[in-house]
């Protein structure tokens, strides 16, 4: 019983938190190997970009709730996907046309592109608050819990309780039907392929008559689906505020090098790596020792490996060592 | 001379723009706007080093600007007695175990290459030493920050003149960017750019989070300044004579006499902001001109020559047998020096230390607009970078603010958007900047002032 009673216990306060951070994490990441495998620069402006595709979808929620439309169980921002996708795209691809597209005809080097996505930051930013302001929102409605864990403890008869947020299991559900998609579309399709293809050589692929517009187009269109819906879930989860957003873009670029940048596989396992990483090692055992171990060789202290704190700290201390051992990343980055 | 002619009249249009502010907002913004811009000169002189002489990116100033502060606190503060007896012996005693796990790391990497179980070794020799550290440090800082903590809770500092500071700062910084030029340097130019923006990240977060070393998040207020203190002038025989002196006619119109005292107090107390902020002017001006002569001296020698070599053409430089990885460690140590002064000067300004308002946002990416838009290569384009973009970032409020009552000057007070724009104008001043930097990298990459290769 009492190592059932460890094992709810992880579960509740380890694993699915971080599952769920590393999913949304995941997403980010996969937008910037992305950006960066197939547009080849580092863009400073991914959680700005994250932040303004949840905004709107922040503002219709708030929007709809007025009009008293709502998704039953579900949280209603979830209904505002499709239109707060669709104004990120058209947000991105008007970026592109009139900042990074005279670069990329230009050839210009990525460290010319990556200052450019800094002044799109700032831009976005300003953007941002001008419209919603710096507060932080809540936009969380529907059902908030799938299990609380009285019940929990009711039904099992345990001593630890486990709680299951809706926002959890729809985080988890919305990036497996997201990320399997994506990938079915860059292994299977034609256009996919073509993608992959530019990725890996664009003299080859530009010689073979793939269009680079098409190319560049699709990528948008993808990093905006991503960048969006990683933001609302992460927002649904926690909360919205635009300097939250701007922070997250340090540990979803860890984890796109981490897993090896320009490779959205790693970029997808890299953000679990980072989440379980900052969760597991901030995390005190204490409780958890108490159960496994008999009473004689309970522990006094927290057994904390380093305090909560240092969470930032940590998915940058993963990314230093992963440069010094293995630049590429853990899976062998620049590739599509 | 017709080469200067575009540095001089760049920087006779800017100082018109600061004396403009004194004489329509006050002489004490405008003498702090200026005090503001001779420090962000100083970080884009120390950024410029790094970026527009040998090309480094560097997206960690934030770090080293607050690794200078730190300096200030640890040297100017009073040391704190009671704490280094309640647990300074621990953190001696950590602090040695440190060194010696680097020195036996460093030993074991270099004399014993062909040992077998090497990186096993290693790892748990850290593995080790951070238990030690952990079981050590614990109670030592759980002590110290008892003691007093709305006051002290910290160890202090050594108590020294704080002008000391800004050096220990830029030397701070320096090994640092040491270690850190060690580890991120041989990285390709925009993993360079993100290792050290997460590798500043880091070193903010221990500041803030370190209790014992300077109190983190709970900020050291009332630190030593170079100058002396307002309070103290007021009272000063010599300065109410020089104010009276130098407002005899102001004063002369008065009639009353106790109505002349209360105008004098009033004209003093001004006064006495004014004069404190111009000692911290001439204080500053004079590390900028030194700097400015150093680095202008470094740029045109045999050294600036084999740097913009290196930048040019990292290859070819090395097949000249220019040693590429020496001299890039080299000038990301200085540059990030600079940087560390500047951040010490900063904190010496404001005469507090505020950890947790050290943010990416203002502290890299703002700088790395200055140097830009300033433009690269060029001392003088940086710190008119500098300069301007500081400018723009503290009068963009009230700009914005003025050309958005004059956009919206013919709807009515209730009109809904002009309330909420009147209320975003603060976030204007990241639109300003960003379309700044955007038209400067789109239609004059090199700059305001782009930079000169001179021909011998």
């Amino acid at each position: 019983m009492d190592f059932l009673n460890a094992i709810i216990l992880l579960l509740n306060f380890t694993i699915l938190p971080a599952l769920t951070y590393g999913s949304q994490l995941a997403l980010g990441a996969i937008f910037v190997t992305l950006i960066y495998g197939v547009l080849r620069f580092a863009n400073f402006a991914t959680g700005d970009m994250m932040s303004f595709g949840t905004m709107f979808a922040v503002i219709l929620t708030y929007y709809l709730q007025s009009l008293g439309i709502n998704f039953g169980m579900l949280p209603t921002a979830l209904l505002t996907i499709p239109f707060a996708v669709f104004m990120m795209i058209f947000y991105m691809l008007t970026v592109d046309k009139f900042v990074f597209g005279y670069y990329r005809l230009k050839k210009s080097p990525p460290v010319q592109l990556a200052m450019v996505s800094v002044g799109v930051m700032f831009v976005t930013q300003a953007i941002i608050r001008i419209i919603i302001g710096p507060s932080d929102r809540r936009f969380l409605d529907g059902e908030k819990f799938i299990l609380k864990a009285r019940e929990f403890k009711e039904i099992t008869g345990l001593n630890e309780g486990l709680t299951i947020k809706s926002t959890q299991i729809i985080t988890i559900f919305v990036t497996i039907i997201v990320v399997s998609t994506m990938f079915w579309f860059l292994n299977k399709t034609k256009t996919g392929t073509s993608m992959r293809a530019y990725s890996d050589n664009e003299d080859l692929a530009l010689l073979s008559g793939i269009d680079p517009k098409k190319v560049v187009l699709i990528t948008w269109i993808i990093a905006g689906i991503l960048a969006t819906i990683g933001g609302i879930l992460y927002g649904l989860d926690k909360s919205y505020r635009p300097f939250v957003y701007f922070n997250n873009m340090l540990p979803i670029f860890a984890a796109a090098i981490v897993g090896g940048i320009g490779n959205p596989y790693g970029a997808f396992l890299g953000g679990y790596v980072i989440a379980f990483a900052e969760i597991f090692l901030t995390y005190a055992y204490k409780k958890f020792f108490m159960y496994i171990l008999p009473e004689s060789l309970e522990p006094t202290s927290l057994v904390q490996l380093l305090s909560t704190d240092y969470k930032f700290a940590i998915s940058f201390s993963i990314l230093v060592i992963v440069l010094l051992f293995r630049p590429s990343g853990i899976f062998e980055g620049k590739k599509i | 001379m017709k080469q200067y002619y575009n540095v001089i009249t760049a920087y006779s249009i800017m100082l018109f723009l600061i004396i403009l502010v004194g004489v329509f907002q006050s002489w004490s913004i405008a003498l702090s706007i200026l005090n503001y811009c001779l420090i962000s000169a100083v970080m884009t002189i120390g950024a410029n080093l790094q970026w527009g002489y040998a090309g480094l990116i560097n997206f960690g100033i934030m770090g080293y600007t607050a690794l200078g502060g730190l300096a200030v606190v640890l040297i100017s503060v009073a040391p704190v007695p009671e704490a280094w007896s309640a647990g300074g012996l621990g953190l001696i005693i950590c602090l040695l175990i440190i060194v010696l796990m680097v020195l036996s790391i460093k030993l074991l990497s270099s004399k014993f290459k062909t040992l077998k179980n090497k990186t096993f070794i290693i790892s748990s020799i850290i593995i080790i030493g951070i238990i030690l550290i952990r079981f050590i440090s614990a109670p030592a800082i759980e002590n110290i920050e008892s003691i007093d903590p709305a006051k002290t809770g910290f160890l202090g500092g050594l108590g020294l003149p704080v002008l000391l500071s800004w050096i220990v700062g830029g030397l701070f910084a320096a090994g640092v960017a040491f270690v850190v030029g060690k580890i991120a340097l041989g990285l390709r130019a925009d993993y360079l750019a993100i290792a050290t923006l997460l590798i500043a990240e880091i070193i903010v977060s221990i500041i803030k989070h370190e209790d014992w070393l300077a109190r983190g998040v709970k900020n050291v207020i009332g630190l030593k300044r170079p100058a002396p203190y307002e309070i103290d002038l007021q009272n000063t025989e010599w300065f109410i004579n020089l104010v009276e002196k130098f407002n005899s006619t102001k004063l002369g119109l008065v009639n009353s006499i106790s109505e002349k005292q209360k105008l004098l107090s009033q004209l003093v107390i001004d006064a006495s902001s004014v004069y404190v902020k111009l000692c911290f002017t001439g204080l500053f001006l004079i590390v900028v001109v030194i700097l400015l002569v150093l680095t202008q001296r470094a740029l045109y020698s045999p050294w600036g020559r084999k740097m913009r070599a290196i930048r040019d053409n990292e290859i070819s430089a090395g097949a000249m047998g220019k040693n590429v990885v020496k001299e890039h460690l080299l000038i990301f140590v200085l540059g990030s020096a600079i940087v560390g002064l500047a951040g010490a000067m900063m904190v010496t300004n404001d005469g507090l230390f505020t950890p947790g308002s050290y943010r990416p946002m203002r502290y890299t990416f703002v700088i790395w607009v200055m140097v830009i838009v300033g433009g690269t290569g060029n001392n003088f384009g940086a710190i008119l970078g500098g300069f301007a973009v500081w400018f723009l970032w503290v009068q963009a409020a009230p700009i914005s603010l003025f050309l958005i009552s004059l956009f919206t000057s013919n709807l009515p007070e209730t009109n809904e958007l002009k309330i909420h724009l009147i209320n975003s104008a603060p976030y204007f001043r990241f639109l300003i900047i960003g379309i700044g930097l955007l038209v400067i990298m789109r239609y004059r990459p090199q700059g305001i002032l782009p930079e000169k290769i001179v021909k011998q």
